[in-house]
């Protein structure tokens, strides 16, 4: 099987398994919806493009006026779906399931570059401080009650983006950045700001509770515009990646053989030292912390797919989104809210040690 | 030697191909190394390296650790640019090329390779095509072929669906060369392909980068097993301390004053029995005379015990005299015992008695091995007659291994006369104490000669027989000859 086939095989495979996932735990909650009826809401809700129409007319520079094309949509479906239903699934759920997704798709990916990149096991989408700096910005925004635009998530991702950055930079000299200095360099500054989110926390007083709750990670009261923000970051950053899985896959050679099979090295780290952690940044500054969804997902995928990266990295990103789906309806579905990272940690390390112990984990 | 020395630089094997191909002599050769110099963290590695190798030639890069062969290489293949002077692979600079572009000039065979994802081997050859892909090329009918032709070449076409993670060194290793093929390069450099093969795979291993070689690639590699160098490469490089200290021929490459400056080591340089290549045998760091000297006369694998046992106990060994090929000859090879040596199956000639009297009168102790004693060899028995302290081991009684008649009775009742029967076991406690003896003697006489006979020159007067046994005439201390032929 080329791996053409089996990339598309695997990718509609798990788009499928995401989509059932989305179905059950949409009708998971305080009030059960049945699937069906959740599927009937879902496919009512989605608009299907039914032709083009010229109409109207835009003026364009040089060009003159030009007919502008707009898609007409129709709900063809009319199914007949109780209201109260359809705003709970509509308003209430989807946007936290379809963050959890996008999310758990985001750091799945990272991990996974982040681990073919490393060339180690336990490396982790936040491996060079992109966690990190993301709870510094967004502690030092609830704690010092600082008025930024974009709001707590926008001083999150800036600050994810330049501790990664600042990481790159200590590491690197003469234009080269041995993976081993900045694993180091990440693991000194995420110590670092570990005493400065620390030293924070004892300054938050009322708000600590609310800090807390950030840095354990959670996807509750989340917004259709915070999900409309990750699907528009997000698409780029996967396709380069994706682009690159061919690359990724020689690195994992050695960069020696790397450099001797025509890539060009520090060019392509860069690359996708930078893209994955934008990716990890943008989930990370919706949601907070989620440990151990981008270190077991990419490990389980690599038992089932093979270390392709062409076939691993969509199959992984997929299989992410399906997991954090999963574990974030267990985490809302109890008495109390538990924070999302708190179950992807309990169920996870377990998993991973199964994992460890059964041999089947080896060092990428 | 002359055709090496064009300009400043040195160029090997491409002498034929200019004459033939290009009737003006300035082809591009395969790859022209031009006084490079390279420091790494304030060190200097290569230091004004230059060097032509010619389409189609097997190079090997010999020298000590630290010498800069992988080095060399690296700045080869583009991974490393050299503070100055210019690497030209077919008349182009890999330094100025993209690395993609180089990796269709240069493959590169590496030592060892992370390969710790468990890839099938199919697609870590196809790996090796990553340089004729543009990213967003699909896969062509050229680069099946290519692979299909470099997983046939070398032998791995069963080991496709396996992991390479669970194939052995030997299979990986043709894995790798299997890659770096696939990439269709003029130029191969491999960096040491046989350090953690077994012999058998080691052999495979340069047979065929020799094939390919044949077929017309250059092939560059570093190498640690000088024998298999000069038996498999067309020219060797000899590397030390970054500067070229000899390249050529192979026979001229390893002469033994090369390797003692390279290596810091004596080393005995012959030709190989078998193949006729040249053939280098290490010795051990001379030992310090600090116990005495001790000369063994053994024969067919009977002094080869005590040789072993002298040589851990610290004494400095002679031994002799031997035909060349036998056992005992290799065995006091391997310990750098001094050595005197006839040609194979000749008698020990009176040349040989004079030079093996020589040794056991320089010798504290003579030892008489449980040999069996024939017309040809009776010789050594009358020069050891002739010791001051001997000692002789006895396992079987002298009529079972006594070919030489009454001759041989009347001699060894002489030895007996003279010298202490020991057991095997018994031997090291003997010669201990007559060591002692001699040393108390000469300290008594006042004759302090003892030492300045056994400087760091010993080694060199055993190599010297050696390579004499060549022309028959023992006592010739000129190197020279060697590479006569």
């Amino acid at each position: 099987m080329s791996v053409r086939t089996r990339a598309t095989t695997w990718s509609l495979g798990l788009s499928g398994l995401l989509l059932l996932v989305v179905v059950v735990s949409a009708g998971i909650g305080a009030v059960t919806i049945p699937p069906r009826t959740v599927a009937a809401i879902l496919a009512d809700a989605v608009p299907i493009p039914v032709g083009v129409s010229l109409g109207g007319a835009t003026v364009l520079p040089l060009v003159g006026s030009v007919p502008t094309p707009t898609l007409e949509f129709v709900s063809p479906f009319a199914f007949s779906v109780p209201r109260p239903a359809r705003i709970i699934v509509l308003s209430v759920r989807l946007p936290r399931i379809l963050l959890a997704a996008l999310v758990g798709f985001a750091l799945a990916t990272a991990g996974t570059v982040m681990q073919g990149f490393f060339r180690n096991p336990m490396a982790d989408p936040s491996i060079v401080g992109v966690s990190s700096g993301a709870a510094v910005g967004a502690v030092a925004t609830i704690v010092l009650s600082l008025s930024i635009p974009f709001g707590l998530e926008g001083a999150a991702f800036v600050s994810a983006v330049v501790t990664a950055f600042v990481v790159y930079l200590l590491a690197s000299e003469n234009g080269r950045t041995p993976v081993a200095t900045l694993l180091l360099a990440g693991v000194a500054i995420q110590t670092f700001l570990g005493a400065v989110i620390s030293f924070l926390l004892l300054q938050s007083g009322e708000s600590l509770r609310q800090v807390v709750f950030w840095l354990m990670g959670h996807l509750a009261g989340a917004t259709w515009s915070e999900v409309g923000m990750l699907a528009l970051v997000l698409p780029l950053p996967f396709v380069v990646l994706l682009v690159h899985a061919r690359d990724l896959n020689v690195l994992l050679l050695g960069e020696e053989d790397a450099h001797a099979l025509g890539i060009e090295v520090e060019r392509t780290k860069q690359l996708l030292l930078a893209t994955a952690s934008v990716v990890t940044a943008a989930a990370v500054s919706v949601s907070g912390v989620i440990g151990f969804v981008g270190l077991v997902v990419p490990h389980m995928l690599r038992l089932l797919v093979g270390p392709d990266h062409r076939v691993l990295l969509p199959a992984s990103a997929l299989a992410g989104a399906s997991f954090l789906v999963a574990t974030d309806t267990v985490a809302r579905s109890g008495g109390a809210e538990i924070p999302v990272g708190v179950v992807t940690a309990a169920v996870g390390a377990p998993f991973f040690l199964y994992l460890l112990r059964t041999r089947e984990v080896r060092s990428p | 030697m002359s055709d090496f020395d064009r300009s400043s630089g040195t160029d090997l094997g491409a002498d034929a191909d200019s004459a033939d191909s290009d009737p003006f002599g300035d082809a591009d050769p395969a790859i022209r190394l031009d006084d490079v110099s390279l420091s790494l963290g304030g060190h200097s590695i290569l230091d004004a390296v230059s060097v032509d190798v010619g389409e189609g030639t097997f190079v090997g890069l010999i020298g000590p650790n630290g010498a800069g062969k992988t080095t060399l290489l690296r700045t080869l293949n583009g991974a490393l640019a050299p503070d100055e002077g210019s690497v030209r692979v077919v008349g182009e600079d890999v330094h100025a090329l993209s690395s993609k572009a180089a990796s269709r000039l240069v493959a590169t065979v590496p030592q060892t390779t992370s390969v710790t994802f468990d890839f099938p081997v199919r697609d870590v050859v196809e790996m090796g095509r990553t340089p004729h892909r543009g990213r967003f090329d699909g896969w062509r009918e050229r680069d099946t072929a290519a692979v299909d032709d470099a997983m046939r070449r070398t032998a791995v076409e069963s080991l496709a669906d396996r992991p390479v993670t669970e194939v052995s060194g030997g299979e990986r290793q043709r894995v790798l060369i299997a890659r770096a093929l696939a990439q269709e390069t003029p130029v191969l450099l491999l960096d040491e392909p046989t350090a953690s093969l077994d012999i058998n795979h080691q052999v495979r291993t340069l047979e065929l980068v020799s094939d390919l070689v044949a077929d017309g690639t250059t092939a560059v590699a570093a190498i640690h097993d000088l024998n298999l160098a000069a038996h498999y490469c067309d020219a060797l490089v000899l590397l030390s301390g970054g500067r070229i200290l000899s390249a050529g021929d192979p026979a001229a490459v390893l002469s033994e004053e090369h390797l003692r400056e390279a290596f810091d080591a004596e080393a005995v340089v012959s030709r190989h029995p078998v193949t006729g290549s040249v053939y280098v045998t290490a010795l051990p760091p001379s030992s310090d005379d600090a116990n005495g000297r001790v000369h063994v006369v053994g024969g067919g694998g009977t002094g080869a015990r005590a040789l072993h046992l002298l040589s851990a106990a610290g004494y400095a060994l002679s031994a002799g005299a031997l035909n060349e090929g036998d056992t005992d000859a290799e065995a006091a090879r391997r310990v750098g015992a001094d050595l005197v040596t006839v040609p194979p199956y000749s008698p020990v000639d009176d040349a040989a008695r004079a030079a093996v009297e020589s040794r056991v009168e320089a010798a504290d102790v003579t030892v008489v091995a449980d040999v069996e004693v024939g017309d040809g060899n009776l010789a050594n028995l009358g020069a050891a007659a002739e010791a001051d302290r001997l000692v002789l081991v006895e396992e079987r009684p002298f009529s079972e291994r006594n070919y030489a008649g009454d001759d041989g009775f009347a001699v060894y009742e002489r030895l007996r006369e003279r010298g202490t029967i020991v057991e095997p076991g018994d031997l090291l406690s003997v010669v201990g104490e007559l060591a002692c003896d001699s040393f108390r003697e000469r300290d008594a006489g006042g004759d302090g000669t003892g030492d300045g006979e056994t400087g760091p020159g010993d080694a060199d007067a055993g190599a010297n027989d050696a390579e004499s046994t060549h022309d028959d005439a023992v006592g010739d201390d000129t190197a020279a000859d060697l590479f006569s032929d």
